[in-house]
C-alpha cells in the first residue's frame, strides 16, 4: 500500500500509478454529482454544449451536502458520501467524455464503471461511509454552485479541497475491483464457516 | 421534582451526547480494532472513523450526517408521578435538538413523503415504556441511522432446525448486509416470543455495552461464536475487506410458540449513537454512558 497526495487536475499517467488498497488525499477542485447531475451532464454532452466547467482531471464526488449560506458565502455543514451504485449507469459515458480521474463514494461500483475506469484511466475512492465531520472539515470552500434548480442535494457544487480523505482505492484503471473481491472471497468463505458453526 | 422541564432538559442532553460522542465500550472496540486490523483497506477505514469521531467530539458536531430515527426507551419508577408528561417532553427534548444541535430532519409522511422537518411525527420519536420498582427515571436515547436500519432481519424460521437455524440466519444476514450498514457493526439478535417481540429484543439488545459479557454463560458462548463467524466473512470496515465486520453481538430470547422460532437480526453501524441518564427522586441528574459537557 503507498500514500498518495494528489493535487488537481489529475493526468492519467498520475492516476495509472495508484493500485487498490492505496490510500489517497486529494487537494484542488471536486465536483459533487448524484443522479440528476450525472444525467444532465451526459444529455448536455450529447447535445454538443459546453458543462459550467472543464471536469477533465478533477474528483467527482457522489455526496448530496448539506450547505448553508452565510451572508453572500456557502458554506458546507455536512458532505457524507452516498451510495455509488446508483450511478453506475452512467459513470462508464461520463469517465469517457469527460475524464475525471477519481469519483469519491461509499459502497463500490459495477462491472461498468470498472471497466470504464481501465479503458480511460480513472479511480474509484472509497470515503469512509458517515464520516461527515472529516469530510467536512476537508472542504475548505464552496467555489460555486450549479444547476441549483434540481435541488440542494442534487446540484452541482463545486468545492476546493484540502488533503481531501483518507480515500481508498477500490477500484483502479488495471480492471481490480476491491469491493468484488471482498464479496467473491466471502462467498468462498460461507462454506467454511457453516461447517464451523455445525450447520449442515 | 418537575418531570416534564427536566425531562425535556434531559432529552435534548442525551440526544446531543449521543450524536457527537459515541459511548465508550463503542469508541474502545473500534480503537481496538484499528490497533489489531490486519487489512490496509480496513485500516485506513478505520483510521478515519476514529478521526472523524474525535473530529466530532472536539467540534460538538454530529458524528454522522445521518442522526437517525428517534427512539427511546424508558425505565420509569413505578413511584414517579405524572409519568403522563414523559412522552411530550421527549417530543419537545427532539424539535429543539433538530434545530440546535442540529440534527437532520428524518420524519417523513410515509404516504404523502412530506418531511415534517423536526424529527417528530406520528409515533416518532417511538417512546418504549418499562416499569420497575422505585422513584428514578431511566432515559436512554438511541438515534438509528437509515443504512443500517435497512438491513436488519426477520425470519420465521424453522423450529426443527433450532440454533443451527438461528447461526445460519445471522451469517446470512451479515453477508448480505455487506457494505450496506457501514461496518464496521454491532448486531442485536433476538429469538421466540413472536414476529414483534423478536425484533423488539433484538434492537433493544443493541442498548447492552458491547464490553459486558451476557450473565448467561451459554448465551454468552453464542454471542462469541457469532461474533467470530460473522468476523470470518472477512467483508471487513466499509465492506473493503479485513477482520472486522462485526464489533460485538448481543443476543437476548423469549419463549417461543411450539410452532414458531422467530428469529431477529438488528444492526447497528459503527455510528453505534446511544445515551442514558437517570433523573433521581431529587430532581438531581445521573449522567451513565456519558459525561455531560
Ligand atoms: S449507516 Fe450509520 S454511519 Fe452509515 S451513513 Fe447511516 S447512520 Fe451514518
Amino acid at each position: 500500500m503507498t500514500v498518495y497526495r494528489l493535487t488537481t487536475p489529475i493526468s492519467e499517467d498520475e492516476t495509472r500509478k495508484l493500485k487498490v488498497n492505496d490510500e489517497i488525499y486529494i487537494t484542488g477542485t471536486m465536483v459533487t454529482a448524484r443522479d440528476q447531475a450525472h444525467k444532465r451532464a451526459l444529455e448536455l454532452h450529447a447535445e454538443n454544449k459546453k458543462l459550467p466547467l472543464d471536469l477533465e482531471g478533477l474528483a467527482v464526488f457522489h455526496c448530496g451536502p448539506i450547505v448553508k449560506k452565510h451572508g453572500d458565502k456557502w458554506r458546507i455543514v455536512a458532505a457524507g458520501p452516498t451510495t455509488s451504485t446508483r450511478m453506475d449507469i452512467f459513470e462508464g459515458d461520463f469517465i469517457k467524455n469527460f475524464k475525471v480521474r477519481v469519483i469519491i463514494g461509499k459502497g463500490g461500483m459495477g462491472q461498468r464503471t470498472t471497466e470504464a475506469m481501465q479503458r480511460y484511466g480513472a479511480v474509484y475512492g472509497a470515503f469512509t461511509g458517515g464520516a461527515a465531520v472529516l469530510a467536512a472539515k476537508a472542504i475548505d470552500e464552496v467555489r460555486a454552485v450549479e444547476w441549483f434548480d434540481l435541488g440542494m442535494p442534487e446540484a452541482l457544487w463545486i468545492l476546493g479541497a484540502k488533503e481531501f480523505g483518507p480515500l481508498t482505492v477500490a477500484i483502479d484503471s488495471h480492471g481490480n475491483n476491491l469491493f468484488e473481491d471482498v464479496r467473491d472471497r466471502a462467498e468462498e468463505n460461507r462454506k467454511a464457516i457453516y461447517r464451523k458453526l455445525g450447520i449442515r | 421534582m418537575d418531570i416534564e422541564s427536566l425531562t425535556e432538559k434531559v432529552g435534548y442532553d442525551l440526544l446531543r451526547l449521543a450524536v457527537t460522542e459515541l459511548p465508550r465500550d463503542v469508541k474502545e472496540a473500534l480503537q481496538k480494532a484499528h490497533r489489531e486490523e490486519t487489512s490496509e483497506a480496513g485500516k485506513t477505514q478505520l483510521k478515519a472513523i476514529l478521526e472523524n469521531i474525535q473530529l466530532a467530539e472536539r467540534t460538538h458536531t454530529p458524528m454522522c450526517q445521518d442522526t437517525g430515527t428517534i427512539i427511546f426507551y424508558i425505565r420509569a419508577g413505578a413511584e414517579v408521578g405524572r409519568l403522563e408528561k414523559v412522552e411530550n417532553a421527549l417530543i419537545e427534548a427532539t424539535r429543539r435538538a433538530t434545530v440546535e444541535v442540529p440534527l437532520r430532519p428524518n420524519a417523513v409522511d410515509p404516504f404523502v413523503g412530506k418531511n415534517t422537518g423536526d424529527n417528530t411525527g406520528r409515533n416518532i420519536p417511538f417512546v418504549n415504556w418499562e416499569i420497575v420498582p422505585g422513584n428514578s427515571l431511566e432515559i436512554t436515547v438511541l438515534p438509528k441511522g437509515g443504512g443500517s436500519e435497512n438491513v436488519c432481519m426477520l425470519g420465521m424460521l424453522v423450529p426443527g432446525e433450532g440454533l443451527q437455524g438461528l447461526k445460519k440466519f445471522v451469517v446470512d444476514a451479515v453477508m448480505k448486509a455487506g457494505a450496506k450498514p457501514c461496518p464496521p457493526n454491532i448486531l442485536g439478535v433476538a429469538v421466540g416470543g413472536g414476529a414483534d417481540v423478536a425484533l423488539k429484543l433484538a434492537k433493544k439488545a443493541l442498548l447492552r455495552p458491547i464490553d459486558q459479557h451476557n450473565s448467561d454463560p451459554e448465551i454468552s458462548e453464542l454471542e462469541r461464536e457469532l461474533l467470530e463467524a460473522a468476523n470470518l466473512t472477512g467483508i471487513g470496515p466499509m465492506g473493503l475487506g479485513g477482520r472486522f465486520t462485526v464489533l460485538g453481538v448481543n443476543v437476548d430470547y423469549a419463549a417461543r410458540h411450539p410452532a414458531s422460532y422467530p428469529a431477529a437480526v438488528a444492526f447497528n453501524c459503527w455510528a453505534a449513537r446511544r445515551a442514558t441518564a437517570r433523573i433521581l427522586e431529587n430532581g438531581e441528574v445521573e449522567h451513565i454512558t456519558h459525561r455531560n459537557r
